[in-house]
């Protein structure tokens, strides 16, 4: 989503991003944002510089925001951040939240149990060695 | 006439003697006007806009993805650098 037209959007789809991406063409829709109304809804429109800055978040199947990261312009995102963030959310809610996910947290990675038996426990179950990659 | 450094933001038109020195230009409040304040935990406001995929214009609403996991990303603008 972004401020150019759909216009905008098929040009440079065809004569950069195509060429960039394996799959020959974005295999999501790019969103038009003329006048910075979603963004503002939002929060990550720029009134000054007329546009929408790096906000990306994440919507479960629910419609909720689970949640958000903002970046001003001249710093791209992580997608593998991104991804990771989708997949421990997905783990949660498939387990109907009877398992967590400690910081560093990948698939494969140890979940936590939440409940009066980890109080004070979590030490035991999780090493700081674990909040890295 | 003085020359623009091509960055991620697109120069806004105003009128002339708006214009601001270049130094006071770089930073800029970004959630002002806004009525809703985004919340982690809340639901995503709903919206429907226009998109361009896979050769096709549409009209995307943001409700159609209800039972989907989605990623909505904001960015400054096509053709940019980074």
């Amino acid at each position: 989503m972004s401020t150019d037209s759909m216009f905008v959007h098929k040009m440079w789809e065809q004569d950069e991003l195509s060429k960039m991406i394996s799959a020959g063409k974005v295999l999501f829709p790019m969103l038009s944002d003329g006048g910075g109304n979603i963004g503002r809804m939002y929060g990550v429109y720029d009134e000054d510089g007329g546009v929408d800055i790096r906000g990306r978040f994440l919507i479960d199947p629910d419609g909720v925001i689970v949640g958000y990261e903002v970046l001003t312009p001249p710093v791209g995102r992580n997608v593998s951040e991104t991804l990771r963030q989708i997949q421990a959310y997905q783990h949660v809610r498939k387990t109907g939240a009877a398992e967590v996910c400690p910081s560093g947290w990948k698939p494969g990675k140890t979940v936590l149990k939440p409940g009066p038996d980890l109080v004070g426990k979590v030490w035991e179950e999780w090493k700081v060695e674990m909040a890295f990659d | 006439m003085s020359k623009v450094q091509a960055g991620c933001s697109k120069p806004v038109g105003q009128k002339a003697e708006e214009v601001q020195p270049e130094v006071e230009s770089v930073t800029s409040e970004t959630t002002k006007g806004a009525g809703i304040m985004i919340k982690a935990g809340q639901k995503a406001p709903d919206f429907t806009a226009g998109a361009y995929q896979d050769g096709a214009f549409k009209e995307v609403k943001l409700a159609d993805y209800l039972g989907k996991w989605v990623v909505l990303c904001f960015y400054p603008g096509d053709f940019t650098f980074v």
